[in-house]
């Protein structure tokens, strides 16, 4: 599996996600820099997490606008597999590869701590190493993962099992009005959502900051393991 | 000379912080009456915050060196050895005076300097951490302080992608005026890459990157080196606005230019700016430096060299180059979309020299500047003896009180502040806040963790200064050495209070004489440190209120093997040894603060033979591989640490009664140093007849097991509820 990641001015994850695909495909992926007007041969593009222009203006809002965005939208367009994690997951939908957008936590505070997500739909290139219903342990950190959507798209999400994860309680339970099992807010407890063609994934916590068991443990890694038994030709 | 703004005199001179013997030592110097901007670079190269002038003669007694210590006090950090060519990069700075007038900036670019200061060296950061320390809860101001605080640290920290991976916090009346905000940040650096500060090569330009300067932080120094009365909060002005975008921008640009050979010295424009970066730097060099301000970029038209020379912009760094090498630095920073200009060269002149608009604003001689910095050696007054502890009962009984402590200020979970910070980011945070003693950070592609601390209790440096001070030592040495780490050296920040006052000098010299004994009989060097004096409020009948003296300590240890380290939570079975001798003593103790709202008696003995025996003996067991979780003795005795090893996990355990001949209270919640909780497997004697080899006294503290902490009289507390008494104190002050 060929994967590259972006870097954007004020991304700050990119060693994390390197540190993960390493780990399950046994070589480094590519660095990608913003300006770049011309992509790879690739089978995974990968947004990661960070503040990419300060979050200023609006979380991933400039970074829509990078020179490489519009290569992004082409690899896209050609059937190519995007994962976005957190600041990603914002700029996904500020390019409108991925609906909805990602408002302040309902706290209005930062959040930096571990959440339980649900796995929705196993059936994809993200998620398939798990079944549907698993539940998963993943660190979380941002300040702006509150999901949201029109009604509409909510429904055409719900309809054509488009949420990837949902916010849940250890035990798998979801409620989107218990902070404590759905710390953002987000609406119905979206963690992740995916494209029509389920081969673009956007998400807020961070499953490639639990990938080994001395920082706490693997429970990130099957997303990971998907994409290679998904991707490896 | 073009100073026209302001007359330049003694009365001027004394408004900028000089006093009239130091104003006639510059009239001396430069043989005629200075500029403005000259007037200016004294000050602020005199300044206390600059110029160590009453701490110097006390912190060149400090132990700093080791084999294993590169660099120890004099560069931007310190430097020690860290094993396989790598070098940890570390040091803890104070940003009290500007957090208490705007607590959000002065917090966050507390952050953005320490970090400069560390990746101004070489080093990639690779954790944060903090000391805090804040007025009583009950104060209406310290919530918002708290509030903007934390939210700064974290915006801060979050945005630059450095984890913030632990701290302490404690509330205390004495902080109300003057709340404490220490900022500590470890790097990773390659041992023969390292960059230092001494400019060298007449005629090797002189470039400033970074951000634009403007009028912020003006005088900044110099605010840090007073009291402040009632008109403090009028000093928002000179507080820095931090932009962590580009702070970020600046450590991956000067990262990149490191990895080439174009740098010959470098530094981070901190306190004082562009002043104490060029002053330091040239007169490191013994060399002089020529500056044209018309080159500086400038964020607001029609500064003035004064403005300039004193401005504290933040995110700003000065850089010695190679000449053939500029373009090549020039590209790295336009990549990142930062300022690069060249501002100045190296002279022989020996003097520093400012040009604005074709004017020569300033000509000083860095020499005089440097060695005629004044330096005080200031009266002590004899320190008062603690107060007796007075009468001793136990008015809740042993479960209520529990209960009480695992709930009061300076117990109570800080999960509400870490929930804010990033603790993650990396990837190599093997022990997260409250895992464990101290945090764990793995250096990343190899096999060294690193062990990092914060720790000061200053209720003991109160009542008694040079205990005070030896067991903030010895508590950040035992809480590293509760990872299974070998501490290495220390970091200090000495926050006291107006040192002209004999009370109070009497209070730093005591701190200084404990701190360095304890660090010598531990073999914990000070490497880095910050002094922040003046940390008084003035009332409102004129009389000044100091804070508790509080010299926190930043803590660094190294595991070979990061695999090896523990944490402390409890596991789900075996057996739980108390090591190190319990006397039952309370005085100081939070049990008697807390329980009886009395804070009185000595601090507890700090027995360093016994400290490093014990300690020594628990680090062999947990490298051996037989120790499961070990949790330090600290605030609160026994009875906290046993009860904060069953919180962290869930798992419970069944106690022995207390040692015969002993007040219960004086077993469960004396403060005796030295000490540690040991989670082992089995009944543990293999455990106690290694501890009796080694002369290091240790006795069975409960049986490991269920999800109660089971008092002796059969009393089951679980788990669940001492969590939620643990909980409720921060969202109940912060989220009301």
């Amino acid at each position: 599996m060929k994967a590259g990641i972006v870097v954007f001015p004020g991304t700050n994850r990119e060693r994390d996600m390197a540190i993960a695909l390493k780990a399950v495909t046994g070589h480094a992926p590519k660095i990608l820099w913003h300006r770049d007007t011309e992509l790879p041969e690739l089978d995974l593009v990968v947004l990661p997490g960070g503040f990419s222009y300060g979050d200023y203006l609006r979380c991933g809002a400039m970074a829509a606008h990078s020179p490489i965005m519009r290569e992004i939208r082409a690899f896209a367009e050609k059937g190519g597999h995007i994962l976005g994690v957190c600041n990603g997951f914002q700029i996904l939908t500020e390019t409108g590869l991925l609906p909805g957008a990602l408002l302040r936590n309902a706290g209005l505070r930062f959040l930096s701590q571990d959440c339980h997500l649900r796995v929705e739909n196993s059936e994809t290139p993200f998620t398939r190493r798990w079944k549907k219903g698993d539940v998963f342990r993943t660190p979380l950190a941002h300040g702006d993962g509150n999901y949201v959507a029109d009604a509409e798209t909510l429904k055409t999400l719900q309809g054509e099992n488009r949420v990837a994860f949902r916010y849940a309680a250890p035990n798998g339970k979801m409620d989107a009005a218990d902070r404590d099992s759905n710390p953002n807010g987000s609406l119905d407890a979206i963690a992740g959502i995916l494209s029509a063609n389920s081969r673009i994934c956007g998400m807020m916590p961070h499953p490639e900051d639990l990938v080994d068991p001395l920082m706490g443990g693997e429970d990130g890694k099957p997303l990971f393991e998907s994409l290679v038994e998904a991707l490896v030709r | 000379m073009s100073s026209k703004q302001k007359a330049v005199n003694a009365d001027l001179a004394r408004e900028f912080g000089l006093s009239a013997e130091e104003y006639d030592r510059v009239l001396a110097i430069m043989g005629r009456t200075p500029s403005l901007t000259e007037l200016g670079v004294f000050s602020v190269m005199w300044s206390e915050h600059c110029s160590y002038k009453s701490s110097r003669k006390w912190l060149r007694t400090l132990p700093t060196t080791a084999p294993w210590v590169i660099h120890g006090p004099g560069e931007n950090a310190g430097v020690v050895d860290i094993g396989q060519g790598l070098a940890a990069i570390f040091k803890m700075e104070s940003h009290n005076h500007p957090s208490f007038i705007e607590p959000y900036q002065g917090a966050a670019t507390g952050v953005g300097g320490i970090l400069r200061d560390v990746f101004t060296m070489g080093a990639r950061p690779v954790a944060n951490l903090n000391a805090l320390r804040f007025g009583s809860p009950e104060t209406p101001r310290t919530r918002q302080i708290v509030d903007g605080v934390v939210r700064g640290i974290g915006g801060y920290g979050n945005c630059v992608g450095v984890p913030t991976v632990g701290g302490e916090v404690n509330f205390h009346p004495a902080y109300d005026g003057n709340p404490l905000v220490n900022a500590m940040t470890v790097g990773v650096a390659r041992q023969d890459k390292i960059f230092l500060s001494a400019a060298a090569g007449i005629g090797n330009p002189v470039v400033y990157v970074g951000s634009k300067t403007g009028r912020d932080g003006i005088h900044g120094a110099t605010m840090s080196s007073a009291e402040f009365d009632e008109n403090a909060l009028a000093k928002r002005p000179t507080v820095q606005v931090g932009d962590p975008f580009v702070e970020k921008l600046l450590i991956e640009a000067c990262l990149e230019l490191m990895a080439t050979d174009a740098i010959v010295a470098i530094q981070d424009m901190g306190a004082a700016g562009l002043t104490s970066s060029s002053v330091e730097m040239a007169g490191k060099g013994g060399v002089g430096i020529d500056l044209d301000l018309d080159a500086v970029p400038q964020r607001e038209p029609n500064m003035t060299a004064y403005e300039m020379m004193l401005s504290e912009s933040q995110e700003r760094m000065l850089i010695v180059i190679k000449p053939e090498r500029t373009e090549v630095a020039r590209a790295i920073f336009e990549k990142w979309e930062l300022d690069f200009a060249v501002i100045g060269h190296l002279t022989d002149t020996g003097n520093i020299v400012v040009r604005h608009k074709g004017q020569v604003e300033a000509d000083i001689p860095l020499d005089p500047l440097a060695e005629q910095a004044p330096i005080y050696d200031r009266p002590t007054a004899p320190l008062p003896a603690p107060e007796p502890v007075g009468d001793i009962h136990d008015p809740l009984g042993l479960e209520q009180t529990l209960i009480r402590l695992v709930g009061c200020p300076d117990v109570a979970s800080r999960a509400w502040i870490w929930n804010q910070y990033d603790s993650t980011v990396g990837g190599q945070t093997v022990r997260r806040p409250g895992g464990a003693d101290a945090a764990i950070v793995k250096v990343e592609d190899t096999s060294i963790g690193l062990a990092l601390t914060t720790d000061c209790t200053p209720r003991y440096c109160r009542a008694n200064p040079k205990k005070g001070g030896a067991q903030a030592v010895a508590e950040a040495w035992r809480n590293i050495t509760a990872t299974g780490a070998r501490p290495l050296a220390v970091t200090d920040n000495l926050n006291f209070g107006n040192p002209e006052k004999p009370e109070i000098m009497a209070q730093f010299v005591g701190a200084i004489e404990g701190i360095g004994e304890a660090c010598r009989a531990l073999d914990f060097p000070i490497v880095s440190g910050n002094v922040s004096l003046y940390n008084e409020t003035r009332n409102p009948d004129g009389t000044t209120s100091a804070i508790l003296p509080t010299p926190a300590l930043g803590g660094l240890g190294v595991l070979d093997d990061v695999t090896k380290n523990v944490g402390l939570g409890m596991p789900e079975n075996g057996t739980l040894i108390l090591v190190g001798e319990t006397k039952g003593h309370l005085g100081q103790s939070l049990w008697l603060r807390e329980i009886l709202g009395r804070e009185t008696g000595d601090a507890p003995d700090v027995d360093l033979a016994a400290e490093r025996r014990n300690g020594d003996f628990v680090r062999e067991q947990i490298t051996s591989g037989v120790v499961k979780a070990c949790h330090d003795v600290s605030d609160g005795g026994i009875l906290i640490a046993a009860a904060e090893m069953v919180m962290a996990t869930g798992n419970g355990c069944e106690l022995e009664p207390p040692q015969s001949g002993m007040r219960p209270e004086a077993f469960w919640f004396g403060e005796d140093q030295g000490r540690y909780l040991v989670a082992v497997e089995g009944d543990g004697k293999t455990f106690l007849a290694a501890a009796e080899k080694a002369g290091v006294p240790a006795r069975v503290a409960a049986a490991i097991g269920g999800d109660c902490l089971v008092l002796p009289s059969g009393a089951r507390v679980s788990a669940a509820r001492l969590n939620v008494a643990h909980a409720a104190f921060f969202p109940a002050l912060m989220d009301r």
